[in-house]
């Protein structure tokens, strides 16, 4: 009797963890996607809040590296050094951020790689950038992972990975804020 | 014969000042690669870039794609990346291991590491009575002309004549001491990554910006400010805010009037050293336990030595900056009159404990990586003088800050005190081009 009980109780749980799942996928993706408003539209401290307060931002300069502590890296981030770089860009004198400059983000090909119990997520996507500086156009594409933490106001990152597919090619000036 | 390419060669450098054509003038810059490039003495890479027997790294020696190759013997050759067959390049790749020989992608012909013709397939067959065979040294891959190390950094000079690496070197060899002597075991190892940004400018400006203690104030200010801002922040938080917010920090915090309190000593051949040290040696448990370290390597007088060079970075004309107090190294590699190509390396203090390599990586990664909150606005302001260079606005570009009141002795001229933001090294290095670019031979 008692087994039986069981399994029924799994198949009723079945279909509620499929939703669950589809949330998830739903929350994730918007997630990304107002990240990637946040930072075309320039909007730097709502684009820091969105990480949680031991959050970091990393680059790193080869695909086979495995964590940004100690090795070579195009960014290396914590929220403080986030701060400089926003009140540099928005500083008056300067200089090279003056220029007509704007982004655009695409990004896609969200999936789940890793949901825990507690709701933090570990998520996969593929972005593409362009950018227009002066009358250059350059573009910038790859991957995200994003360690998500899950916090009563919404997804929080603890650890962004951005691996771009020409991280190693020659840069024509420099990447000014985060991609 | 050059007069009639450049009727006024002589007249383009004055003491003073320099016509505006020395740094946009396409003939002129093929008459650099010719005469100063491919002539003196050009850094290839370190030695650690390159461990084992086939390893190669790929690097433009002037207008020359060059590689740099350990040999079987544990050699360090360079070679022409050229096949001597047809002409293609034999490594295509920036970097790899090419196994124990060379081989052209083209038609199979292998090569030995220093070079030498190993095989063509069916030799006899197609070669037998032609001029073409293994005793004939044009089948060989060339070699640069001059190859010498210099503990443990490797240089080319294409030309066979003309001063040793070390006599080229001069003073400037004490980039290359102060950064081996700072590690307990005398010697650096390379990390393996190269960063390389391109500046849309003459390779001069970028040298010249190198010695230029005048502009950190006004240029970098925004980072200065920024970074000081978030240092202050921290501090009332925590009592104590990482180094890597002063490395910033001090580009606002050294006003412009400070920055006459350093020094350039200038050397024969274009080369130059900035003294000023960005307080790097704190008394902190981190770097009490290096300067133990290295007084058992060295015994504490030589320790004391050591620690206090004053160098901020040296200049090797016409193509290397080195930053020895931080490890850091940036090689120039010119593209054309208006474009060149930045290579940036930092490396590791043998034996030293991992938070002092941590803070040449911090440098490496705020001040030298593609996302450089430093160097963005120095691009940015390469990119507009080669503009304005164009304009016919006025012929002339103007070193005269502090001239005439430098110290010359023996051929070295050292800024005055309190003149530190002397365009000393300006002159100075137009000096040494003109007399580049003066020898026919």
């Amino acid at each position: 009797m008692a087994k039986k009980r069981a399994v029924t109780a799994k198949k009723k749980a079945a279909p509620k963890k499929t939703i669950d799942a589809q949330d998830a996928q739903h929350a994730v993706e918007q997630f990304l996607f107002r990240q990637a408003e946040f930072l075309d539209r320039k909007r730097w401290q709502d684009y820091i809040d969105l990480f949680s307060d031991d959050g970091v931002y990393w680059m790193p300069a080869s695909p086979e590296q495995t964590t940004w502590d100690g090795t070579p890296a195009i960014f290396a981030e914590d929220k403080n050094l986030m701060t400089v770089r926003m009140k540099r860009v928005q500083h008056p004198d300067a200089w090279s951020q003056r220029p007509m400059w704007g982004t655009n983000h695409l990004v896609g090909n969200v999936t789940i790689e890793k949901a825990s119990p507690n709701g933090d997520l570990v998520a996969r996507s593929r972005f593409h950038m362009m950018e227009l500086r002066r009358d250059t156009t350059r573009h910038f594409a790859g991957s995200y992972i994003h360690h998500l933490k899950k916090t009563p106001g919404g997804y929080r990152i603890k650890l962004q990975r951005v691996d771009m597919v020409n991280a190693q090619a020659p840069y024509d000036y420099v990447l000014q804020v985060w991609v | 014969m050059l007069h009639e390419r450049i009727p006024n060669l002589a007249k383009l450098v004055e003491p003073d000042r320099v016509h505006k054509a020395v740094y946009t003038d396409p003939q002129l810059f093929d008459l650099e690669m010719e005469r100063i490039h491919e002539r003196y003495w050009i850094y290839c890479g370190h030695e650690t870039q390159v461990k084992k027997p086939g390893d190669y790294y790929t690097v433009l020696v002037g207008r020359q794609p060059m590689i740099m190759v350990r040999g079987a013997e544990g050699e360090v050759n360079v070679l022409y990346n050229r096949c001597p067959h047809r002409g293609s390049m034999i490594c295509g790749d920036v970097h790899g291991n090419t196994g124990e020989f060379f081989r052209c992608s083209y038609h199979a012909w292998t090569f030995n590491h220093d070079g030498k013709l190993k095989t063509i397939p069916m030799m006899e067959a197609g070669y037998a009575g032609t001029r073409w065979g293994r005793d004939n040294p044009d089948c060989n891959m060339k070699q640069a002309a001059r190859v010498e190390n210099y503990r443990g950094f490797v240089f080319a000079s294409l030309a066979k004549d003309g001063p040793s690496l070390t006599e080229f070197l001069g003073p400037a060899k004490i980039a290359f001491d102060d950064i081996c002597d700072r590690a307990p075991e005398g010697e650096v190892e390379v990390v393996p990554n190269c960063f390389r940004v391109i500046q849309n400018s003459n390779w001069k400006i970028f040298l010249e910006n190198q010695l230029d203690a005048l502009h950190p104030s006004v240029t970098h200010q925004s980072t200065g400010r920024a970074a000081h801002q978030v240092e202050k922040m921290i501090e009332k938080k925590t009592g104590k805010a990482p180094l890597s917010y002063h490395m910033l920090s001090a580009f606002a915090t050294v006003t412009i009037d400070k920055w006459d309190n350093f020094q350039t000593i200038n050397h024969p051949y274009g080369h130059c050293i900035l003294t000023g040290y960005m307080g790097l040696r704190p008394q902190d448990p981190d770097t009490l336990a290096y300067e133990k370290t290295l007084t058992q390597a060295y015994g504490a007088k030589r320790k004391e030595e050591i620690l206090s060079t004053n160098i901020h970075h040296v200049l090797i004309y016409p193509g290397l900056s080195v930053q020895s107090p931080l490890q850091q190294l940036r090689a120039v590699r010119p593209l054309g009159v208006n474009k060149t190509l930045t290579e940036i390396w930092h490396f590791r203090l043998k034996g030293a404990p991992e938070p002092i390599y941590r803070r040449s990586l911090a440098y490496y990664n705020l001040v030298n990586s593609p996302s450089t909150m430093v160097n963005a606005d120095d691009l940015e302001n390469f990119w507009k003088i080669q503009v304005g260079l164009t304009a016919d606005g006025g012929d002339w570009v103007s070193f005269a800050r502090h001239y005439g009141r430098d110290i010359e002795k023996n051929g070295v001229v050292e800024t005055a005190e309190g003149m530190g933001t002397s365009e000393a090294p300006m002159r100075n290095q137009m000096k040494a081009w003109a007399q580049y670019m003066m020898a026919e031979k």
